[in-house]
């Protein structure tokens, strides 16, 4: 799989949390991602959603994702049309809920990543360049698992294909 | 031999032996999702043509977290939910009767030794009573309910023994609170943590869920207590006997083991805006607030209202303070009246919101206003986490350190309090 976009930052870098990708204001009354995607990082970013391009990428440090275990995340980010967060690391329920809806998470270093840019992501080669820059970095491998979540569209188009979970069969994590 | 609980756990349910770092299908015995989460796991169960949960002891779903309802919108949330969960005769607690992770121990649903997932990140709270519970998003919980199973990574182990004993006005949310604040807010991320020594021996219940409720907020997927007479005692009190639970072996391996002594623990408090951002509330001591809350599925419980009480009672918020209360259930609601706690917080000044998540959320029941500063019981301090994102700070601190606060109008060490 390969991607291309533009890389978003934001203050925080570090444990951004579910909240601040999507607002409890929003989330507990609004039932439609669309309508939802209109606010996704509003509290850290009041004009991200205006900016956002279909396959921009969110950038992170550690622990993206934590807190609530709200699947609006995800899904708002996926709506946005994020097309995968790049981060240091992930918070465990987020990190599940992304594969389990269908958006990439990509981990790797992002010190590099500084904002503006435009980034290829090659899930395939597990590198992340800079166009401009020509750098890189090496993408932690992506659990099997996951790969499997990926391609299958998430968890419940994998339930429908397989019948049931493939996963037992996986042996590597 | 040489197993934690986690691993114990996930090899009785997927029928296989299971050590840190597998992944496995386990069996789940135990499903909640609440208010916030349910649409989304409805619309993909009925996308699986659901019908009924197949897990062992069913589901339950909670209408907690915008409960009573504040608006138009999520009004037609709340139907939606309760005709799926009609239809299917699957039990909704509904407007008044309290917190999720409150109301699913009290109905004697998960039993020591299960295996439990919520569509709430908090459902780690159930760890208090021997079992490995965990939140995950609405599209797992839907899994789980649709197949009865769900599959895991089997998570590495930490071990962090407390020792001593409190000493007065120090507890539970004082020693997670320290905890978080050395462990950092990832610093358990997808681990079990095992809690023992002399300080958990002795904690009682509402204080083990107070302890487990947070273990999210360092990162961790559950956080199993060993069951013991309190344990039993506290089912024997739901009509439920229980003879014994699982234990982790002498020989367990432990991935990381921390060492805490009770004794020279004092009031904590995490400032504004990450749960790990923990010091002395001495340390903070006269930073001016205007909304003090009590209650959530951290500290809303009996032991939490009359700990709050027995510091108020006779004395009265400060002027310009909001006190708002809300009990974790309508079960601790009534214990906390017939014991005179309702009355002493009321004539204390205190303002009470209907059992359930009330403020934690921001979606009603006391947003704060602009630059306001919240003294809060509850477990997270993110900026906006209380409906307003403009110059909110939020602190999180005990029972005690909260009535103290709202006594002076001012952040204060619960020590300090006369009497």
């Amino acid at each position: 799989m390969k991607l291309t976009g533009v890389a978003h930052r934001f203050t925080p870098n570090d444990d951004i949390n579910t909240d601040y990708i999507i607002s409890g204001r929003y989330k507990f009354k609004i039932d439609d991602m669309n309508e939802l995607a209109k606010h996704v990082m509003e509290d850290i970013d009041p004009d991200f959603s205006t900016k956002v391009r279909p396959g921009d990428f969110v950038i992170a440090g550690r622990n993206f994702g934590c807190g609530s275990s709200r699947e609006q995340a995800p899904r708002a980010l996926k709506a946005a049309s994020v097309g995968a967060v790049i981060a240091k690391s992930y918070a465990r329920i987020f990190y599940r809920s992304s594969f389990n809806v269908g958006l990439p998470l990509v981990e790797c270093d992002t010190d590099w990543i500084t904002g503006g840019e435009t980034l290829s992501v090659d899930l395939d080669s597990g590198t992340v360049t800079c166009h401009g820059t020509g750098k890189s970095a090496t993408i932690v491998r992506m659990p099997r698992t996951m790969q499997i979540l990926l391609e299958d569209g998430g968890l419940i188009p994998h339930l429908k294909k397989h019948g049931g979970f493939l996963l037992d069969e996986v042996t590597e994590e | 031999m040489d197993k934690t609980i986690a691993e114990k756990v996930l090899s009785s349910h997927s029928g296989k032996e299971c050590h840190a770092g597998d992944l496995t299908i386990a069996d789940v015995d135990f499903c909640m999702s609440q208010d916030g989460t349910s649409t989304m796991m409805i619309r993909e169960l009925e996308s699986l043509g659901f019908s009924t949960p197949r897990t062992k002891r069913g589901m339950a779903v909670v209408i907690d977290h915008n409960s009573p309802c504040p608006s138009v919108d999520v009004a037609k949330i709340h139907a939606r939910i309760r005709a799926f969960a009609s239809e299917r005769a699957i039990p909704v607690y509904d407007v008044g009767e309290g917190v999720c992770h409150q109301l699913v121990p009290e109905s004697g649903k998960v039993l020591p030794g299960d295996l439990v997932v919520g569509a709430d990140s908090h459902t780690c709270t159930y760890g208090a009573l021997n079992a490995c519970s965990t939140g995950l998003g609405s599209t797992d919980v839907a899994a789980a309910v649709h197949t009865g199973k769900l599959w895991f990574k089997v998570p590495g182990t930490h071990s962090m023994t407390v020792g001593g004993a409190f000493s007065t006005r120090v507890g539970a949310k004082d020693l997670i609170l320290n905890v978080i604040g050395k462990v950092t807010s990832d610093g358990a991320t997808y681990k079990s943590v095992e809690f023992a020594g002399t300080a958990i021996e002795m904690m009682d219940m509402d204080g083990r869920m107070t302890v487990a409720n947070m273990a999210v907020e360092m990162g961790a997927k559950f956080c199993p207590f060993t069951f013991d007479g309190i344990t039993k005692n506290w089912y024997s009190s739901l009509d439920i006997e229980i003879s014994g639970g699982v234990a982790s072996d002498e020989d367990a391996v432990y991935e990381r083991r921390l060492d805490f002594d009770a004794t020279d623990l004092v009031p904590k408090v995490a400032k504004p805006h990450s749960v790990d951002n923990v010091v002395d509330a001495a340390q903070l001591s006269g930073t001016d607030v205007q909304q003090v809350f009590l209650g959530t599925c951290t500290n809303g419980r009996l032991a939490d209202l009359g700990a709050a009480a027995s510091l108020l009672k006779g004395k009265h918020v400060k002027d310009g303070v909001r006190l708002v209360v809300a009990p974790a259930s309508r079960k601790v609601f009534l214990e906390a009246m017939n014991k005179g706690i309702v009355s002493q917080l009321l004539k204390a000044g205190a303002v009470f919101v209907a059992p359930g998540c009330g403020p934690c959320v921001g979606t009603h029941a006391g947003i704060p206003s602009d630059g306001d500063n919240v003294l809060s019981t509850a477990n997270r301090n993110f900026k906006g986490r209380m409906g307003n994102n403009k110059d909110v700070n939020i602190f999180l601190a005990s029972p005690w350190t909260a009535a103290a606060t709202a006594i002076a109008g001012s952040i204060t060490d619960p020590r300090e309090v006369q009497g």
